[in-house]
């Protein structure tokens, strides 16, 4: 139910009052509201739940789990038990 | 697809699944709060690769399943209404009632549709206007900012024909239910990511300190669920109990201040009954008065509904993390996802739903194969595959 999907943010648009855009999910592009994330700029990623972009995704938060691996893989690496 | 295929591949899970392993002196239960962290779990097998070191519990956190039966009945009854149409979201329609479910309502002639957007079903009051137009609004705090904003557009357009009938829950008063019932197993919690998306995780980090458990916010992908489940290890082992934002690209510690703020501005808090649990004080929103107008039970008057539950559906315990679904008599036999005795098989996102979906009937009492699906393997993304379809949560 809480299904959130990143896409890549590809236009900005009005609807009446309401701030849009078009944002693209691996080649399937979706009207979605951006009245939350008034920071997302075209080309930014953002998570989209039930038509609304919730947060804009954070690039460099997104690479901590990779350096954690990193270390993790170190560790594999020299054998620690 | 970017942030989803890097969150899905084999060699990280394993060297993840490899620290936990290590990490972990004894086998810690922990719960997963969220429906789609159970779907993403069970669909990818991560349960059965932490062996003894981990034994995952499944939450409340499907806010289908929850729904109250009476208000699925009191959904079917507006939409038997011959100048009403009634919006919903997909997984909401398969759900049965007493006696029906919105699909086969459908089929009989009422006018029921399904919506992506909640705006789409302020579209529809816009189009509609000589009809009465009722979008049914389910969801956790990560929805409730989607459903807050269709009842503003449709207030400030003067859209009087459209209503909601709102069964919204709030996870954070469910938690404190499992955590002080005298007979609790969970010594750790994945939290909800998309939750603390809106809300932020300043609740998760007073739910922490007053209960003294680690909770570890998570996302939905592989590697989100074995970072979180590792955190939470992590800090058992080192008998801490801190909140640990596990999911930054999304969560935000102070949340999203305008979809709280839309949220505030709409809803009040409320007590309110969750299936298979019970009434939870403070676990809901309810309009606001000032809104009444849109509020679909004020709206539509149709009586006290009683209904009755099953008595052999162990759902309830399940949801507090007590049992399993292989532990329930009925599972797989008396009830599938198309015979559903109760909660956590009424949506694809229960825990005995995905089970179900994902083999884990016992052999000789299979039901309809056919609703069963196939587990899906992690993908190496140095050797590529196309195992990683679509899913957030």
């Amino acid at each position: 139910m809480c299904l959130g999907v990143p896409g890549r943010l590809v236009e900005l648009y009005v609807d009446g009052d309401l701030r849009m855009g078009k944002v693209v999910f691996g080649g399937v592009a979706k009207a979605v509201c951006l009245e939350h994330v008034p920071e997302a700029r075209v080309g930014d990623y953002v998570l989209v739940h039930v038509g609304f972009a919730l947060a804009r995704i954070d690039e460099a938060e997104a690479r901590r789990v990779f350096d954690l691996l990193e270390t993790l893989g170190k560790l594999d690496d020299v054998g620690v038990p | 697809m970017k942030f989803l295929d890097e969150y899905r591949d084999a060699d990280a899970a394993s060297t993840l699944v490899s620290a936990i392993l290590r990490a972990s002196t004894r086998r810690w239960v922990l719960m997963e709060v969220c429906g789609g962290q159970t779907h993403s779990i069970v669909r990818y097998g991560l349960d059965e690769l932490l062996g003894d070191a981990v034994e995952l519990v499944h939450g409340p956190g499907c806010p289908v399943c929850v729904t109250p039966l009476e208000t699925i009945d009191r959904a079917l009854a507006i939409a038997s209404r011959p100048d009403t149409i009634l919006c919903t979201f997909g997984d909401m329609a398969r759900v049965p009632g007493s006696r029906t479910d919105l699909l086969a309502l459908r089929a009989q002639g009422a006018d029921v549709r399904i919506v992506y957007s909640p705006l789409d079903a302020v579209a529809v009051a816009a189009r509609h206007r000589d009809r009465r137009v009722v979008f049914f609004a389910i969801g956790f705090e990560t929805t409730a900012p989607a459903n807050a904003m269709a009842v503003s557009v449709a207030h400030r357009r003067g859209l009087d024909n459209f209503s909601a009938l709102v069964s919204h829950v709030r996870v954070p008063p469910a938690i404190d239910v499992i955590v002080d019932a005298p007979d609790n197993r969970v010594q750790g919690f994945l939290g909800p990511g998309h939750v603390c998306s809106v809300l932020g995780t300043s609740e998760y980090d007073d739910l922490s300190r007053r209960h003294g458990i680690p909770i570890a916010v998570t996302g939905f992908e592989p590697i989100d669920l074995l970072s979180g489940i590792l955190a939470a290890v992590r800090q058992l082992e080192d008998g801490r109990s801190e909140m640990e934002n596990c999911y930054g690209r999304v969560v935000r510690n102070e949340g999203n201040a305008s979809a709280r703020g839309l949220v505030e501005s709409v809803f009040d808090v409320c007590d309110r009954k969750w299936r298979g649990i019970g009434s939870i004080p403070k676990s809901g929103y309810r309009f606001k008065d000032s809104l009444r107008e849109h509020d679909a039970e004020v709206v539509f008057d149709v009586g006290d509904i009683e209904t009755e539950e099953s008595t052999e559906c162990i759902s309830g315990q399940i949801l507090r993390g007590l049992k399993k679904p292989g532990d329930c008599p009925a599972f797989g036999t008396r009830c599938t996802p198309s015979t559903p005795l109760g909660a956590t098989m009424v949506s694809s996102e229960g825990a005995c739903a995905a089970y179900h979906a994902y083999g884990r009937v016992r052999l000789g009492e299979a039901g309809n194969g056919a609703e069963r699906g196939q587990r899906l393997p992690l993908v190496s993304l140095s050797g590529g595959g196309d195992g990683a379809r679509e899913r957030g949560s």
